[in-house]
This record gives structure tokens, C-alpha cells and sequence, in this order.
């Protein structure tokens, strides 16, 4: 009870810091920023963080924090309009999230993805709150239980949901992770600095590929393409089925998954190292391994969005633990909030083991005060998201440059590299590959977010387990079967088990028509050669840095092995069977009115002419030739809607203090912002 | 703050960022521009925090009160800004750009990335900080002002790597002939700091700010033992203790009482000339090297004004340590002991380097 006497005090006083006209003021100041700025995929926390960061010195702490958390929280609710509307992967939170919110959308149902998700958002943040606000007095000694064989076993429980989301031939599925896998691994390794796939006269490939980047690539460049092939608007039909309390409707018909997966969340966002990366997996495999009648997820079930939203906001609100008590931020927009918290007032609240002893009420102003941006947000973006989900009756061809100037700005903001730009074309042309050849795309991105945590989980844990067995036998046994270790090994030996089960009838890619040998063949041999290229790379490593070569070549092995497999099946197996999956041989796309490699020369050109203009004047040459030539439309209309594109890419960007990819001409001449 | 002078600072601030600039005038005033304060990291950095922490600072000491924006330039362990920068000449003196000792050791270990010149550049500030190492309580009982008696017992450190700042801690536990084990590949000193704290990891290092917010605590409840600070530069440039911590004795100290250790030679140099670069003058701010005189020179005042603030030393030390601020001569001063480091020292480490973890730089 000692503890409720010191609590009980500390969490009155919060509310009173918290209930103050003024400081609720800021709050929605903050959360209205945060969902202006939350519309650039891949963006929002970080920039609008950095913005604020100026005005931070020497601030009343509670108004800053009101005004900064407004902004934090936000985010991973307002990115899922960008990920149910247009199948943009805004972050690594709203990832699931895309599999059936986006199929959804093309149902016409977008209004109520988008308030499931919502409704299951705020749902999230509440529980992570009054989860939070009893578990934080006692989160020390837990967080601390958390060593690197417990790190590592549930990066392999996140890694085991490539089992249920392999798609029809399982081998597929993990020689599409080991491909992820394999690209997650290219640049300076963390452990040894030994170069992978890269070279020291290509900085770019050194640093590794971003997230984001992998992330549009893989999701969002294909069904734009797509779309825009078939010349039609997102929603089938260009009409609005289920509204907005359709899907306020299904949150509360699904209320004890939301719950599960909100704990789901909060625990798994606690664990200091492994961030979001993994919850909204996870959360979607459990979500599919709880429904009965599998066959809807990934064309638009909505326990699919359920799932993973009421986990991601509640992570957000776990992710505060190791922030607050250990200093250790959980994501980007967490270390700058650290930064920022020491600027506020005096600089009295120093993040860290003092804030339970000499902040508390500080420490539970935080928690409740996420938790009430996220009530502010979520009510905001239910009321806008009738209105904004008629985007989807929109021709997708007066959408599709939007989304490729947002996706370019998005990709380039990552590193500020114009070869940002190239890795994301390249990254899309395996991503639309790995769709027409029905090769399980989020098996890939899995593969690849868990990339480096699997590599450096691996090697530390080896080494300290090593150091204990030296030790001796017991305390080395001690070390690596823990009994979280244990329970979590169980987990994912089920969740394998019955992923296999289930996987058949999860098609995330629908339906796919098989047809002849030929093209699903080259692109298998592609990839194989790849494969055998980074091998080769990774082998060249010398031995005394066997940390940085050992995860290559053993996933590498692997993937190999399954396309060794694959294509035994390939030449065994009869034309039309179904590991020759084609989107080209029948289906929306074989039908599309437009070929792919004339639409992505759209795309093409646009990068191109970035190259030697730099991006805002390659821009408006992109919008009048979209709009004049694809899209047929008058020159009125095709001048206001690019003055319209250009005016909103300025605006934000100058806003945000962001600049643009500069070409050759930016090289020779002096220009002003925004051309240069 | 009002919130009406928040508001005028925001308004001010985006219209300046979005490049409505006013004319400008023949003196140095930067009224109506914005600076950019580049730093070749993410935004979630040390530099990040220590170029925030000046930049408001600097807008109100520069004539014109200029908006002073902080701009990252992350890649290529900070050698792809330091390139950029190099590229870049004198405009209107609205460019100012951080580097800190993760910039300086490629540059000193002559990494292949490196295409940039200190010597090219103007420093206009320097600051630093101090380090101090610590160990478990089990072990921490063994020390005795010496490393004698931790010779025997091995010790498994969390390391970023051992090109990165781990290379001061773990040149100085070689020289005391402890047996330190690094487990590379952790992303800040935060996670070794975890490390250490779940018992995984037995010896930690932290940055003067990070043991103040994160291990000082561990010491009073009795889990951890500090053993020593790499200490500060006096004005001669000899190692005395740091004044952030007068009770812990310097590595100097630890290494004269025990025994194998030398204060001279060409490992002692060696760790003297990285400890230098690395510790007490880790953070540098430069203006491309084409800058007309009196730009520098109001960039000066400016530091200058902004370390003579009557509230100085209570804000800084909260917020970047209680270490001495550089400017003018002095940051040029700095600059010399911190990109100077003769080449037997530098041949050394890449020995060392070479034998002990098998990196090669070239």
C-alpha cells in the first residue's frame, strides 16, 4: 500500500497540472499540429518535433510538454489515412495496418476502416494509460528482466508471423523474408563495420537502406502503379458503401481483441531496443489467429485494422517506460523529446531513474497527457474521415501525381540524398515483382525491419552467453533459458505451428491467376542471383569478423535453399499451377487500359528530371505533362491543380524547414529556396 | 514565455523559413535572416541537444537577432555532412556547422570516407565534456585506487565500436591490463548503460551528462562503483581531475598506481592525443573557410556574450555539463590539440586498433 500513498497523491496533482484551461489549449494547438504535419508519410513525429524544439528554452515544462506530446501523439493515428486510403505505409506502426485497411478503401468502405481504426486507436491510448499508470511504479525490475535472450526470442515470436502471412506456397513466403532479410543486412554493419553489399565510393549504400523507403516501396509504389494502370478511382465503382459508424460499429462488436491487442502493445512496447517494429505484426498475427473464418484477411477484414491500431497507440503510451525511467528513447521522436524536456523550465526534469523519486506527478502528467491527445486526435480524425474518405471516389489518374510528389518528398526527407530517390524506384520495381508474382509482401518487410535487431540480438547474446558458459555450465544454461525465454519459445512454436495451418487461406495479394513458365521463372532466377551475389559478398568478410558475416550467410543459405526448392517445383510442376501466380495473366491488372513500364516511366521521368533540375522545377514540368497528356485534362485545370501541388509542397516544406532533392542545375547556378 | 511571444517567435520563424527574407544590409546585421546551424547527425543525438541548447542563445546575441535553425545532416557516421560542408563557401554568413569526436576520429585515423580538412574550416566555438568509467559492486570492491586487482577478472563492456569515442575506455583498460571484453553494436551509451544495469554487461563508461542523469543513481543505491574519470586539460594542457567530479580519481592517477601502467610512452601519448579530441574538446562549431573577418568576429561576439550571461554556468550545466566554453583564439587553440595528433600516436592506435579487434581503415 506504500506505494498507492505516494501514487494516489502524485496522480491528483498530475490532474491538476493537466486540467487547466491554458494548458489544454496547448495540448490541442498540439494536436492539430501534428495532424497537419502527420499527412507526409514517413515525417510527422520527427519534423514537427524538430519545430517545435526553438521555442522549447526555457518553457513552462507542463505547457511544453502539453504542446510537444500533442504533437507525438497524433501521429501514428493520423499516418493511418495515408495507409487505409492509399496504401501508404506512413510508419513502422501503420504497416499491418495497410494489409486490409487499404483493400477496404478499394471496397468502398474506407469511412469505416478508417473509424474501426480510429475508434480502436483511442481505445489503445486509454488502456495503455490506465495500464500504465499502475504498471510504471513496478516497471523497473520487469524492464531490467528484459536481457538479450528475451530481446531476441521476441524478435523471432515477430519473425514467425512470416508463417501465417507466407501466402499459398510457403516456400514463397520465406524466401521472401530471407530476401528482406538479406537487403536488411546491405551497408556498415553495426558489429564489425565490415561493408555488405556496399562500397566505400557509394556512401549512400553504406548507411543501409531507410525503413521508409523499403516501406513505400514495397506497399505503396505498386498499388499506385496499379491503380493507375486500371484508370479508376481507389474505391471500385468510385461509390461509398459502410459509413463512419459502421466501423465504430465493428470496434465494438471486436471490444476484447481491441483489449488484447492494446495489452498486446503496451507490453511489447515497454521492452527498451525493439520499438514498434514488431507490435503491429504481432498484433496481426494474433488478431488472424483468433478469427474464425480466416478468408477475408488481406481483402479487407476488419479485424485486420482492428488489431493492429488499438496496438499501436498503446505502445506509444509503453514506449514511455523506457523513455522516462531509463532515458532511453524508443523511437526517434522520443530521443528528441528527451533532448527537448531538458531545455523546459529550469531544466529541472532530467529523464531518467529520478523521475518516479522526484517527478512523479511530472511522470503521470506525461501518461494522462498522451492519453488525452489521443482522445482530442481520434475525435478530430472520426469527424474528418467521412469527408476525407471521398478521396477514394476520386479518379485515381488526378491522385496518382500527388502521391508520387508525396512519396519522392517522403523518400528524400529520410536521408536527403537524391539517390534516396533511386532506392526508392529500385525498391518499387522489387515491390511490384513480388505482387504480380504473388511473392508475400509484408513476409518481405517483416524480414526487413527485423533485419538488424535479429543480427544484433544474435551476436550480443552469443557473446555474453558464451562469457557466462565460461563461467560455468549452469550460469551460461541460466543466461539463455530464462523463464521468459521459455514461455516465449512456446508462443512462437504454436504461433508457427498454426500459422502453417492458417497461412493457405490468408492470400494477401487476393486472388492470383496462374499462367505460363517463363516470367515467374526469370524473376525466381533474379532473385537466386542475388542471392548468390550477396553471399559471395558476405563470405569475402574475413573470419576474425564472423559477427558481421555469420546472419548473412546462414539467412542467405536459407532463402537459397527455398528457391532451390522452388524452382525443382518450377520445372516439375505444369503450366497453370499455382506457384506460377501471374497478376499479368488475368485480373485487374492484365486488363488495365495502360501497360506497367509506360506508367512507370511516369515516375521515371519524374526522378530523372529531378536529377538534372532539381525537384520543384522537375516537379511542375511532371504535374502540366500528367495532367495535360495522361490525364487529358484543359490547360485551366491542369495549371490550377499543379499551382496547387506546388503551393502545398512549398508551404509544408517551408513550414517545416525542409528542403528539396537538388539537381545538376542547382549545382551550376545560385537559385532561391524553393528551387534550389 | 507569453503565449503572444510564442506566437510572434512561431510566425517569425516560418516566414523566415520559407525564404521571405529581408534585404540585406551592408554591416554584419542579420535582421530578418536565418541561420542554419547544419550537424552531420539525426535529430536524436548529443549534438542535436548541444546545438539546440545554443541556438535560441545565439539568435539573441547575434546583431539583428537572426532565427537560428538547427538542420541535421545525418550519414556515413557524420563523414558525409563533414564532406558537404567542406564543399561549401562563404554566402552571406548564414551557415554554421557542428562537428563533434565522432567527426574528429576518422578525420584523425584517416578513414577513407574523409574528404574533409579541419584546417580549412574557421572554429568559432568549442566545448567539451569528461567521461567516467564505473564498475559492478562485486568488482568494484576489488578496486583499490589501482587495477591491480581486477587483472583476473574478465569484463564484458557494451561498445558502439571501437573506431567510435570506446576508443579512449577501452585503450585505457588494455593499458591497465584489465581484460575487457566489448560486445559491439549498440546504438548510444543509454543501451550500455541497460546493458550493465540487467548484469549482462560488468564495466560501463558514460559521458559526464549521462552519469549524472543514469548512473550516479546506480552508485548511491550501491550497484555501481565508479572507478575512475578521464579527467580535464588544465590551462598547460596536463590532465587534472575534472571538476565536474574532484571525488574520483583521473585515469592518470589509476594508471601511475598500477602497476605496467605508464603515464609516458607512445600509449600513453596515444590515448592523451584521443582522450584530447574525443573528451574535452568534442564539440566544434565552424564557418566555411572563406569568411570575411568581421562575420567571424560578430560570430565570436556573439559565443562570447552568450558565455558571459549572468545565468550561464547554472543553464549550461543542466544541460551540456559544467565544462569550459571556447571561443575565438580559444576554440582555435582547441582545434589544434584536437585534429593534431602525431603519427606515431595515430600508428598506434591503428596497431592497436588492428591487433586487438581486427579493424582495418583503409
Amino acid at each position: 500500500m506504500d506505494v498507492f500513498a505516494t501514487a494516489l497523491p502524485a496522480l491528483g496533482d498530475a490532474w491538476g497540472l493537466i486540467l487547466q484551461p491554458i494548458v489544454l489549449g496547448y495540448l490541442v494547438l498540439g494536436v492539430v499540429m501534428g495532424l497537419a504535419v502527420g499527412v507526409f508519410p514517413g515525417l510527422g513525429g520527427i519534423a514537427g518535433l524538430s519545430l517545435l524544439l526553438p521555442f522549447m528554452f526555457g518553457m513552462d515544462p507542463i505547457l511544453g510538454l502539453a504542446l510537444m506530446i500533442g504533437m507525438v501523439a497524433v501521429v501514428p493515428t493520423s499516418d493511418t489515412f495515408a495507409s487505409v486510403l492509399m496504401g501508404i505505409p506512413g510508419s513502422s506502426a501503420s504497416q499491418a495496418t495497410v494489409l486490409d485497411g487499404f483493400p477496404m478503401a478499394k471496397k468502398g468502405e474506407a469511412a469505416r476502416a478508417l473509424s474501426a481504426a480510429f475508434a480502436s486507436s483511442l481505445f489503445g491510448g486509454l488502456v495503455g494509460a490506465t495500464f500504465l499508470t499502475m504498471f510504471i511504479l513496478v516497471a523497473r525490475p520487469i524492464v531490467l528482466a528484459f536481457g538479450l535472450p528475451e530481446m531476441l526470442m521476441i524478435t523471432i515470436l515477430g519473425l514467425s508471423m512470416v508463417a501465417i502471412l507466407a501466402g499459398r506456397i510457403p516456400l514463397k513466403g520465406v524466401a521472401a523474408a530471407g530476401l528482406g532479410l538479406m537487403i536488411g543486412t546491405i551497408g556498415e554493419a553495426d558489429a564489425g563495420g565490415s561493408l555488405r553489399m556496399a562500397t566505400y565510393d557509394i556512401p549512400y549504400l553504406t548507411d543501409g537502406l531507410k525503413l521508409v523507403i523499403v516501406g513505400l516501396g514495397i506497399f505503396a509504389v505498386p498499388e499506385i502503379v496499379s491503380l493507375l494502370r486500371q484508370d479508376r478511382s481507389i474505391a471500385q465503382g468510385a461509390s461509398l458503401g459502410a459509413g463512419w459508424l459502421d466501423g465504430v460499429r465493428d470496434w465494438a462488436a471486436n471490444i476484447w481483441l481491441s483489449v488484447r491487442c492494446s495489452i498486446i502493445g503496451v507490453v511489447v512496447g515497454v521492452i527498451p531496443g525493439l520499438g514498434g517494429s514488431v507490435v503491429d505484426w504481432i498484433a496481426y498475427g494474433h488478431s488472424v489467429q483468433t478469427t474464425k473464418d480466416k478468408s477475408n484477411f488481406g481483402k479487407g477484414e476488419v479485424r485486420g485494422v482492428i488489431g493492429p491500431e488499438s496496438s499501436n497507440n498503446a505502445k506509444e503510451g509503453g514506449g514511455l517506460v523506457p523513455t522516462l525511467l531509463f532515458g532511453i528513447p524508443g523511437s526517434g521522436s522520443m530521443a528528441i523529446f528527451i533532448g527537448a524536456v531538458a531545455l523546459l523550465g529550469s531544466g529541472d526534469i532530467e529523464v531518467g531513474p529520478s523521475m518516479l523519486k522526484d517527478n512523479l506527478d511530472i511522470t503521470y502528467s506525461i501518461v494522462w497527457l498522451l492519453a488525452l491527445a489521443n482522445v482530442v486526435g481520434t475525435i478530430l480524425c472520426i469527424a474528418a474521415s467521412g469527408g476525407i474518405a471521398k478521396l477514394t471516389t476520386i479518379r485515381f489518374t488526378y491522385l496518382a501525381p500527388f502521391l508520387f510528389m508525396l512519396i519522392s518528398f517522403a523518400a528524400f526527407q529520410s536521408g536527403q540524398n537524391f539517390e534516396d530517390l533511386l532506392a526508392l524506384f529500385a525498391i518499387g520495381l522489387i515491390g511490384i515483382f513480388l505482387r504480380r508474382f504473388d511473392w508475400s509482401r509484408p513476409a518481405f518487410l517483416i524480414g526487413f525491419v527485423l533485419s538488424n535487431p535479429v543480427e544484433k540480438f544474435t551476436n550480443q547474446a552469443f557473446q555474453i552467453a558464451s562469457f557466462r558458459f565460461r563461467k560455468s555450465f549452469g550460469e551460461g544454461m541460466e543466461y539463455v533459458f530464462s523463464p521468459i525465454v521459455i514461455v516465449l519459445i512456446v508462443i512462437t512454436v504454436a504461433s508457427v505451428i498454426l500459422g502453417i495451418r492458417q497461412a493457405k487461406m490468408i492470400m494477401a495479394e487476393g486472388e492470383v491467376q496462374s499462367g505460363s513458365k517463363r516470367a515467374p521463372l526469370v524473376f525466381l532466377l533474379v532473385i537466386m542471383a542475388y542471392l548468390v551475389v550477396a553471399l559471395v559478398n558476405a563470405n569475402m568478410i574475413p573470419d576474425y569478423n564472423m559477427t558481421d558475416k555469420i546472419i548473412p550467410l546462414v539467412v542467405g543459405c536459407v532463402a537459397l535453399f527455398c528457391c532451390v526448392v522452388l524452382l525443382i517445383q518450377m520445372m516439375r510442376r505444369p503450366e497453370g499451377d499455382a506457384i506460377f501466380a501471374d497478376k499479368e495473366i488475368a485480373g485487374e491488372d492484365a486488363n488495365a487500359p495502360h501497360g506497367l513500364w509506360s506508367t512507370l516511366a511516369w515516375f521515371a521521368g519524374l526522378i530523372a528530371a529531378t536529377w538534372v533540375v532539381g525537384f520543384i522545377l522537375a516537379l511542375i514540368g511532371f504535374l502540366v505533362a500528367f495532367f495535360r497528356i495522361r490525364a487529358g485534362s484543359s490547360w485551366a485545370m491542369t495549371l490550377i491543380l499543379t499551382a496547387c501541388g506546388i503551393g502545398f509542397m512549398c508551404i509544408m516544406a517551408g513550414a517545416l524547414n525542409r528542403d528539396f532533392p537538388p539537381g545538376l542545375l542547382q549545382g551550376m547556378v545560385d537559385l532561391p529556396w524553393p528551387l534550389k | 514565455m507569453t503565449i503572444s511571444n510564442f506566437t510572434r517567435r512561431a510566425v517569425v520563424g516560418l516566414i523566415a523559413a520559407a525564404g521571405i527574407a529581408a534585404p540585406a544590409a551592408a554591416e554584419v546585421d542579420f535582421s530578418g535572416k536565418t541561420i542554419e546551424w547544419v550537424i552531420p547527425f539525426s535529430e536524436t543525438g548529443g549534438s542535436a541537444k548541444w546545438a539546440n541548447f545554443f541556438a535560441p542563445l545565439l539568435s539573441e546575441a547575434l546583431p539583428g537577432q537572426p532565427t537560428v535553425v538547427v538542420k541535421f545532416m545525418p550519414g556515413a557516421g557524420s563523414t558525409k555532412g563533414a564532406n558537404w560542408f567542406q564543399e561549401q563557401k562563404h554566402d552571406d554568413g548564414t551557415l554554421l556547422f557542428g562537428t563533434s569526436g565522432s567527426t574528429q576520429f576518422p578525420y584523425l585515423l584517416s578513414d577513407p570516407r574523409v574528404r574533409y580538412e579541419y584546417n580549412d574550416w574557421i572554429p568559432v566555438m568549442a566545448s567539451g565534456t569528461g567521461g567516467v568509467a564505473y564498475l559492478n559492486a562485486e568488482d568494484g570492491a576489488k578496486f583499490d585506487g589501482s587495477a591491480n586487482a581486477l587483472k583476473d577478472t574478465n569484463f564484458i563492456y557494451g561498445s558502439q565500436g571501437a573506431t567510435r569515442l570506446d576508443l579512449v575506455p577501452l585503450l585505457a583498460w588494455q593499458m591497465l591490463g584489465m581484460n575487457v571484453e566489448p560486445v559491439f553494436g549498440i546504438k548510444g551509451r543509454g543501451d550500455g548503460r541497460l546493458m550493465f544495469e540487467r548484469g549482462e554487461a560488468n564495466i560501463d563508461y558514460q559521458t559526464s551528462s549521462g552519469y549524472l542523469g543514469g548512473s550516479a543513481p546506480l552508485v548511491e543505491a550501491g550497484q555501481a562503483v565508479p572507478m575512475m574519470t578521464w579527467g580535464a586539460l588544465d590551462a598547460d594542457g596536463n590532465i587534472v581531475r575534472d571538476p565536474t567530479f574532484p571525488d574520483i580519481p583521473t585515469f592518470k592517477e589509476v594508471c601511475e598506481a598500477t602497476d605496467g601502467c605508464e603515464t609516458s610512452g607512445p600509449a600513453w601519448d596515444a590515448w592523451k592525443a584521443f582522450f584530447v579530441a574525443g573528451f574535452p574538446v568534442q564539440k566544434l562549431a565552424f564557418v566555411p573557410g572563406d569568411t570575411p573577418q568581421e562575420i567571424v568576429d560578430a560570430y565570436t561576439a556573439a559565443f562570447q556574450a552568450v558565455t558571459e550571461r549572468a545565468d550561464f554556468a547554472e543553464i549550461s550545466s543542466k544541460r551540456v555539463g559544467k565544462y569550459p566554453v571556447f571561443v575565438g583564439d580559444g576554440s582555435k587553440a582547441a582545434l589544434q590539440t584536437a585534429t593534431n595528433v602525431d603519427d606515431s600516436a595515430k600508428q598506434y592506435v591503428l596497431d592497436w586498433l588492428k591487433e586487438a579487434y581486427g579493424v582495418e581503415l583503409n
